[in-house]
């Protein structure tokens, strides 16, 4: 008898694509959060393999932090423009032109007010009722304990003493006005499988995944990025050249890079794979506080 | 032997790997490798002191899915809140991730853990012990294939043993494996093993439970977890980890019956009509005869269309778009299957449901359903018994309260497509939500279909377009909203 098997990475594809459909059906306003990192590019990518050969019958949106790399906005308008998707854009403006940011506020401040509050203030603006998020179960802790539909009450917070059971692949959509459902389709992928989809699929990323000598100056042990000339005049005559590459992508300078020499997907799996380090320890934001990922949850922050 | 340790990626430091040719050669046979690697989704069950978490740690630990920040990070939590001896990795803090939870010294709900090996990769759904949580097994355990239930060999098979293996077998899931473990505590003693064992095979075979494998083992040592103790001469099974990787699980999918619930329906320009959906059971190809349900309008499958490209044929759970050589009007929550192999059809069924709800159920109320694509109205209408899980005893039939299971039989407004849920998963579970809440109040596993039609049946209203003098040439305009409104869960009949 003829064996009808999927490998892994197809039972994911299949499982997230199931995932995308559904809402499409169920939700009035849905929206896909596109952080432009290269999990969120995996998620567009299955967002387009679910409707095709229509169209995805919903919009992207970017939160803009207004310090995000400048490869990373320029990818993401080639990107859209390239395949036809609806890019909403939307930064809180107020904050910025008060001047807010990373170094004049320090992480904490900038990231509620250009992210947390930014996308809070978007998901009202737009009466949007259910947002894609590209997370993954396997990143951190308060994740892997996350519904793929995961209720947020109509302050947008997160109780994870309180959470709906979720089982088999039936989906609870069911909410009340204003209240709304994040929705991860990718929950059960792990970081590997991202990188080897991405190798399959051919789909394009940020170049900043790829190493090349780039201006650095480190900070506090990190090396962060010159990449525009809002790097605090005592950093500027540090600044040195460095093959570096990054492992995850968010705000330039809360963003560290790791040196490198990975320039094709093979080097940075095999990179990942003898490196000591889980990803998202370049990620500044993650040392604030305890816990300090499951209180931004909480609050709304994915 | 496991295979974690020939793993190409993870050199032993002061070897080359036995290849002189650089790594990036390497990297790519493993991608190659990996690509081609199932999936096996597991649910762990025991009790508190059982050792579970440490068990999941272990297999973490032992297929280096740990990186170094993340121990640092467990060493740091061990000194403050750990449970484990002084200068022990405490492996539970792993998996315990939300801070209220570390502060009660328990897991209180599902977590994922994910690991892979030479040959598979592997999803861990770890969910507690704790009878008020069974809420908590059952949803991690809906999707898996496999369920670790731990005993500790001091305790053997206890109630909670017994409880989490009758959830098992409620869910379905088709192998189990029973980890006896803290061997070490009992001087690795094979006539304790063989006695849970026997004990154990008892309970299964009155569960009706076939595949069952017992290993004896030491989760905190690592006997029989990764590698085959030399404690255990008199055991000849595998070890654990070996037993993960090869139990095959490509059967345990009903490649029987095709079942196609149909999700969203694609026009992107007038010459295309696609059937989005996932197959839920079955193999369909390009060609095949079909019906839709309920219309019973037949067609023939014109294109199995893809983002990938057409595929002559596809099978659960893939997700495709079908187009039909017929233009047949079908919408999301009916169902393309083949005439020769129906499901059940109709609107009242008899049910086994788990209460997962705080608030008690309330027979007055209706509920929302929802099975496969499908939502609509329904009621509870006769309870038959409960199920005592910790004996498996029937007891009265009345109102449940979280985490109760039994019997109980449902009739819905509009009608359903439905298997029996021990002979197809996925067209035999629903979800009942709360209309007011729109909490998730219970699960159920349909047993069979109840032939009397006409049982407390909902009343359904009814539009006599004739009756009302509506010209024709509205006919299909007010369907299209009736449908609308069906799909939204409001059913209403029309007689033309």
């Amino acid at each position: 008898m003829k064996q009808y098997n999927l490998s892994h990475l197809q039972e994911l594809e299949a499982e997230s694509i199931h995932i995308i459909r559904e809402v499409a059906a169920e939700f009035e306003n849905p929206v896909m959060l596109y952080s432009i990192g290269k999990d969120s590019s995996v998620m567009v990518r299955l967002a387009e393999k679910a409707f095709a050969p229509g169209k995805v019958p919903f919009p992207l949106m970017h939160i803009d932090s207004k310090w995000k790399f400048k490869e990373m906005i320029q990818f993401r308008d080639e990107y859209a423009k390239k395949y036809g998707w609806n890019l909403i854009v939307e930064s809180n403006m107020e904050a910025f032109n008060a001047g807010v940011g990373p170094f004049t506020h320090g992480s904490k401040v900038h990231t509620d007010l250009m992210k947390t509050k930014a996308l809070l203030d978007a998901l009202n603006k737009y009466k949007f009722d259910a947002a894609f998020g590209g997370a993954r179960r396997d990143e951190e802790k308060s994740r892997a304990k996350e519904r793929i539909f995961s209720f947020r009450d109509q302050f947008q917070q997160w109780d994870p003493k309180n959470q709906r059971p979720e089982l088999w692949d039936i989906y609870n959509s069911r909410i009340h006005k204003g209240e709304s459902i994040r929705v991860f389709p990718l929950s059960n992928w792990t970081e590997l499988d991202i990188w080897q989809y991405i190798r399959l699929e051919n789909i394009p990323i940020v170049p900043l995944y790829y190493a090349k000598e780039r201006p650095i100056v480190e900070i506090d042990g990190n090396l962060i990025m010159a990449d525009d000339d809002r790097l605090p005049e005592k950093y500027r005559p540090l600044i040195k050249p460095r093959t570096v590459r990054f492992r995850t992508l968010g705000c330039w300078p809360l963003t560290g890079a790791v040196e490198s020499n990975a320039t094709t997907i093979e080097e940075i799996v095999e990179e990942m794979m003898t490196t000591t380090k889980s990803e998202r320890t370049t990620r500044v934001i993650d040392f604030d506080q305890e816990a300090s990922m499951e209180q931004k949850k909480r609050e709304g922050y994915f | 032997m496991s295979n974690i340790k020939e793993t190409s990626l993870y050199p032993q430091e002061g070897k080359d790997g036995g290849n002189g040719t650089g790594t990036n050669l390497d990297i790519k046979a493993f991608l190659d490798a990996d690509e081609k690697k199932d999936l096996l989704r597991l649910l762990t069950a025991g009790s508190v002191d059982d050792g579970k978490s440490t068990l999941i740690g272990r297999l973490l630990f032992d297929s280096k899915k740990l990186y170094e920040d993340q121990l640092q990070a467990l060493e740091k939590d061990s000194k403050r809140v750990g449970n484990a001896g002084a200068g022990q990795i405490d492996y539970a803090l792993l998996l315990d991730g939300l801070k209220a939870e570390r502060e009660e010294g328990i897991t209180i709900d599902v977590a994922y853990r994910y690991f892979s090996t030479n040959n598979r990769k592997f999803i861990i759904a770890d969910t507690p012990g704790h009878e008020q949580y069974t809420r908590n097994m059952i949803t991690g355990g809906s999707t898996a294939n496999l369920a670790i239930i731990l005993v500790d060999s001091r305790m053997g098979v206890i109630t909670q043993t017994r409880r989490h293996t009758y959830l098992v077998s409620l869910l379905g899931i088709k192998h189990i494996v029973l980890a006896v473990n803290k061997m070490d505590l009992v001087d690795f003693s094979e006539e304790i093993f063989n006695n849970i064992k026997q004990e154990y095979l008892n309970l299964t075979e009155s569960l009706g439970i076939d595949d069952v494998t017992c290993i004896p083992l030491s989760a905190l040592e690592g006997d029989n977890v990764v590698e085959k103790s030399d404690h255990t001469p008199w055991y000849d099974g595998p070890s654990l980890l070996d037993f993960l990787e090869t139990v095959p699980i490509h059967l345990d999918r009903n490649m029987k019956d095709f079942r196609y619930p149909v999700q969203y329906v694609l026009r992107p320009n007038l010459d295309f009509r696609g059937f989005c959906g996932k197959i839920a059971s079955g193999v369909i190809r390009k060609g095949d005869e079909v019906v839709a349900l309920p219309s019973m309008k037949r067609s023939h499958v014109k294109s199995i269309v893809t983002y990938d490209g057409d595929l002559e044929e596809a099978f659960c759970p893939q997700c495709v778009t079908l187009t039909l050589e017929d233009e047949i009007d079908i919408s999301r929550g009916e169902m393309i299957v083949r005439p020769d192999n129906l499901p059940n059809i109709g609107r009242n069924f008899e049910t086994m449901l788990v209460w997962m709800d705080e608030e008690p159920m309330d027979r007055g109320k209706q509920f929302f359903l929802k099975h496969n694509t499908n939502t609509t109205r329904a009621t509870i209408n006769e309870i038959k018994y409960r199920v005592d899980v910790n004996t498996m005893q029937r007891l009265d039939g009345r109102d449940f309260k979280l985490n109760e299971i039994g019997c109980v039989q449902i009739t819905t407004a509009k009608t359903l497509f439905f298997d029996a849920y021990a002979k197809n998963r996925a067209t035999g579970a629903f979800i009942l939500i709360d209309p007011i809440t729109n909490n998730t109040s219970a699960v159920g596993m349909i047993a069979r279909p109840l032939e009397f039609e006409d049982i407390n049946q909902a009343d359904v209203p009814t539009l006599d377009l004739k009756k009302l003098g509506i010209d024709e040439q509205h006919y299909e305009a007010i369907e299209k909203a009736v449908k609308e409104l069906s799909r939204q869960g409001l059913e209403i009949k029309v007689i033309r």
